[in-house]
């Protein structure tokens, strides 16, 4: 195949699916445009946002890209069983690590903003606030990813393409939906 | 490649390359933090946050993933020679070249949506314009970068090179978003 029909392939498999995070980052960043009142009732939070939505992309785009190698390699079924060990093993890492993350997340950004003398609300807080958000987020995506990457492929979607942009869009809009919804709980009605 | 599917293989294989990506992110969380003050002055900027760094990880991670699969099939060369390669790469400059002025529209319109389109329509478009033109490449070369790296040091691509890229975008994207807003606006 020659550059152009390579290029012409991946840019028509990729652009549906690109388009459509791009509405997704949109809703997403209407979220953030209307949080404004929750940033600033808590200190730091804009600084815990990246990392937050980055744990999201990481720990499922990495779960979904390893689900797609699965099915490409024929170790894992297109279809959800809950005895499937590879899949039971591969959702609990998730997880665990997801969480793991959104909490570390929450300590360095509170430990930085301290020896900037940066104004931070209290740990307890901010790590509440980013377990809870992990925690909802993190069902919502495991369910979307194996949802999406299992129907996809049994439709002869290639998965690669899909899990990027999927982990991306339902991670942002997610992330960010539960992080309001993490601070109504932790802080009270703001 | 063989690999193995237990908590324990997985963890050991992602979370220190996830926590080490966390103190990176909370880095460009400070300089987002570094310019609250002009995002909730103007919330189109604050809309396109998530979207330019986003699309700019999506991009990344689209070109990672389709390599990474290459090469577990064992098809992936690393020449620039090499169609694959260099076709996925086309693909990748020009899918970021159409898309991000749609990007800056769809921003604006949500903003004015809401109620809070400060900034002209034409400054939203090229702020996004000029941010993704330049995220296009910086997410080409991080790629390609990482997978070869991972390539070389015999990781597994899936475990290392998403997450570096997307990283690496999003702190990328922050930085340019601000170079671009201190630019235009």
């Amino acid at each position: 195949m020659s550059v152009r029909s390579v290029a012409v392939d991946a840019y028509r498999e990729a652009a549906p699916a690109l388009a459509a995070s791009v509405v997704g980052g949109l809703f997403a960043g209407a979220v953030l445009g209307g949080m404004r009142a929750q940033l600033r009732a808590v200190e730091g939070l804009l600084v815990l946002v990246p990392a937050l939505l980055a744990t999201r992309g990481n720990v499922y785009g990495a779960f979904g890209a390893r689900l797609a190698t699965g099915l490409h390699q024929g170790v894992v079924e297109p279809r959800v069983d809950t005895g499937d060990r590879r899949l039971r093993a591969a959702v609990a890492a998730a997880m665990s690590n997801g969480l793991l993350a959104s909490g570390f997340a929450a300590v360095v950004a509170y430990v930085v903003l301290g020896v900037l003398a940066r104004p931070v609300a209290g740990l307890g807080t901010l790590v509440a606030i980013a377990l809870v958000a992990g925690l909802l987020s993190g069902v919502a995506l495991t369910g979307a990813v194996v949802a999406v990457v299992f129907a996809g492929y049994r439709r002869g979607r290639n998965p690669d393409t899909l899990v990027g942009p999927l982990v991306t869009t339902t991670g942002d809009v997610f992330g960010l939906a539960f992080l309001v919804l993490a601070v109504r709980v932790v802080v009270g009605g703001v | 490649m063989r690999r193995e599917w237990t908590v324990a293989a997985i963890t050991r294989a992602t979370l220190p390359v996830l926590l080490a990506l966390t103190v990176v992110e909370v880095g460009s969380g400070l300089v987002l933090g570094s310019f609250e003050a002009t995002l909730l002055q103007y919330p189109s900027l604050l809309v396109l946050v998530p979207v330019t760094i986003g699309t700019a990880g999506n991009l990344g991670s689209i070109l990672a993933s389709r390599l990474s699969t290459a090469f577990h099939l064992g098809t992936l060369s690393f020449d620039p020679g090499d169609d694959e390669l260099s076709g996925n790469v086309v693909a990748t400059v020009t899918l970021a070249v159409t898309l991000f002025p749609v990007v800056g529209a769809g921003a604006w319109l949500l903003a004015a949506a809401t109620g809070g389109a400060e900034l002209a329509a034409g400054t939203v478009v090229a702020v996004a314009a000029l941010s993704g033109a330049c995220l296009a490449v910086l997410a080409v070369v991080t790629t390609l970068a990482a997978t070869y790296a991972a390539y070389r040091f015999e990781l597994d691509p899936d475990d290392v090179v998403i997450p570096v890229v997307t990283n690496a975008c999003d702190v990328l994207g922050v930085l340019v978003l601000f170079g671009a807003v201190e630019l235009l606006v």
